[in-house]
């Protein structure tokens, strides 16, 4: 079993298109969508964690850009450097999903890296450069 | 009866002062009453860590052969601009200083990746910085060109000094408009969707000793890792803002100037900071000791943050508009919790100043001084205070012709 996170933008025109379930049921994928963004006039963006065989995966990524469907890996990561952060606590309301985690009683910031998505909000946020994108 | 400094002092250099932070005397004053706790504890330490603007560094170079003057030349410290306006060879590093080349918000929001704030950090951190300097000579101070690396060993004078530090409270900045700001206080998301604060509460300094009855000229601080002193009060000092019952402002009040020696501090307490899309800056820590020297001055130290009001204020329009007013107040304990209510909504809120740190620096700093290696002084004037009529006054425009 295979698993990838990643982040599909789709043009207009494929607003329509059941993609989610053309992954699960044509290529047997397990799809969690983890953020998605759909509206009119507006390019949509779903953000998704797939789980599969090795091979239905891969021809299901394949069916995805034939489509036209813009695939981008989170292998994007984000990394918490430790040493830099202050424990300010600015990112905390920042973070969507929680994945910046304060504890209040010690008021220590820890992070979550299973409940990043990627967003790369807290990147701009934090003063001291203590979150990384890497590429 | 009355404790003096000097009595505190004796205690402290036998190893016998009863010393405990601005946290633990809240529980301490709850159990024991004020009157007990006042007696039998001598020293209270406050802390706080954040982002502090108005702070710079000035150094002295040294004498290069032959001999050139900075001093109304132009000179620059890993390409960031330095003040040149005091004599040949003392220099001023502002900590919002930027690059020529630095595109600020030509794109807006700008990086704001490197500037004076993070020029002494590196100083400080014993890095080597890169120095080049144009000077117009002059018959005793004939060289134009300087270039050289420098390092803070190698240096003379090197002063922390900051004319505007240590916030007796602060505004708590929410965004009404319907686009994102990049502000001073952060990132400030659209229709109230954020609120952030930038204080320690409870153990701020100025808020455990809100009419300035201790903590005045010349008062020994922990600064930056070292040893510091209270210079002067801070720009934009407002002793007069509207306060609570028990003293404490419900507004930004007090401020400090402070200065020490960089030689002696430390990058893990002087961080360069950047705020994207307004700038750069210092986040500095200060710790600041409180002598116990009577039961008024105790009941002061035992303010908890659900006592502390703070103004929330609009920063979409608002605040850069100079509309006076404010959305309304909450506390630091709502504040710290994570969550406040606003115009009905649950806003989620989060500090740009550290609580974690400032505990840790109330925590070193009572450990200088029971273990001897720090002595209180008496400021040898006091900060202008509640009865002074002082006020931070707006800019009083005047047309040119």
């Amino acid at each position: 079993m295979q698993k990838k996170k990643v982040v599909l933008t789709f043009p207009h025109k494929l607003i329509n298109e059941p993609i989610t379930y053309h992954l699960i049921k044509d290529y047997d994928l397990e799809v969690n969508i983890i953020r998605a963004r759909i509206s009119p006039r507006e390019e949509g963006r779903l953000m998704m964690e797939i789980s599969g065989k090795e091979e239905p995966l891969r021809k299901g990524m394949k069916y995805l850009k034939e489509l036209g469907v813009e695939v981008q890996s989170l292998a994007q990561d984000i990394r918490w450097l430790d040493e830099k952060c202050t424990h300010c606590t600015i990112c905390i309301p920042i973070c969507p999903t929680e994945a910046m985690v304060l504890d209040r009683n010690e008021m220590t910031v820890t992070f979550d890296q299973d409940k990043c998505i990627g967003c790369g909000l807290c990147v701009p946020a934090c003063p001291y450069k203590a979150v990384e994108i890497l590429f | 009866m009355p404790k003096t400094i000097r009595e505190i002092n004796e205690k402290i250099k036998r190893g016998e002062a009863v010393v405990v932070t601005a946290e633990e005397i809240i529980d301490i004053a709850e159990e024991k009453g004020a009157k007990k706790a006042a007696e039998q504890i001598d020293v209270v330490t406050t802390a706080t860590f954040g982002p502090m603007c108005s702070s710079g560094v000035y150094l002295n170079i040294g004498h290069s052969k032959p001999r050139i003057k900075l001093g109304g030349g132009r000179a620059y410290l890993n390409d960031v601009p330095v003040y040149t306006g005091f004599a040949a060879v003392d220099i001023l590093i502002g900590s919002n200083a930027l690059p020529d080349d630095d595109p600020r918000n030509k794109i807006h929001p700008g990086e704001f990746s490197y500037g004076g704030g993070h020029v002494i950090e590196d100083l400080v951190a014993g890095k080597d910085l890169k120095l080049t300097a144009t000077a117009y000579g002059t018959d005793c101070y004939p060289r134009k060109k300087l270039e050289t690396w420098i390092n803070i060993k190698d240096l003379n004078e090197t002063v922390l000094f900051n004319p505007r530090n240590a916030y007796q409270n602060y505004n708590v900045a929410v965004n009404l408009s319907d686009r994102v700001i990049y502000t001073y206080m952060g990132i400030v998301k659209p229709h109230l969707a954020n609120a952030n604060y930038c204080s320690a509460g409870q153990l701020s300094p100025l808020l455990n000793d809100p009419y300035y009855k201790t903590i005045g000229i010349g008062t020994r601080i922990f600064l930056g890792g070292g040893v510091g002193y209270v210079a002067w009060q801070g720009t934009q000092h407002n002793p007069t803002v509207p306060r609570t019952p028990n003293g404490v402002p419900r507004a930004g009040a007090g401020t400090l100037a402070v200065m020490g020696d960089l030689k002696e501090m430390s990058p893990e307490w002087l961080r360069g900071t950047t705020m994207h899309g307004y700038g750069t800056t210092l986040t500095v820590g200060i710790g600041i000791p409180i002598p116990i020297l009577d039961e008024e001055i105790l009941t002061y130290t035992t303010v908890k943050d659900e006592d502390i009001y703070a103004q929330v204020i609009d920063y979409g329009q608002a605040y850069p508009e100079l509309e006076p007013g404010s959305l309304g107040e909450v506390n630091y304990r709502e504040l710290k919790s994570g969550k406040i209510t606003l115009q009905e909504k649950e806003v989620p809120t989060g500090s740009l100043s550290s609580y974690a740190k400032a505990r840790k620096i109330a925590d070193i700093l009572k450990g200088w001084i029971k273990g001897g290696e720090f002595l209180l002084t008496e400021p040898v004037q006091n900060l202008p205070s509640a009865d002074s009529g002082l006020t931070f006054k707006p800019l009083r425009e005047r047309a040119l012709e």
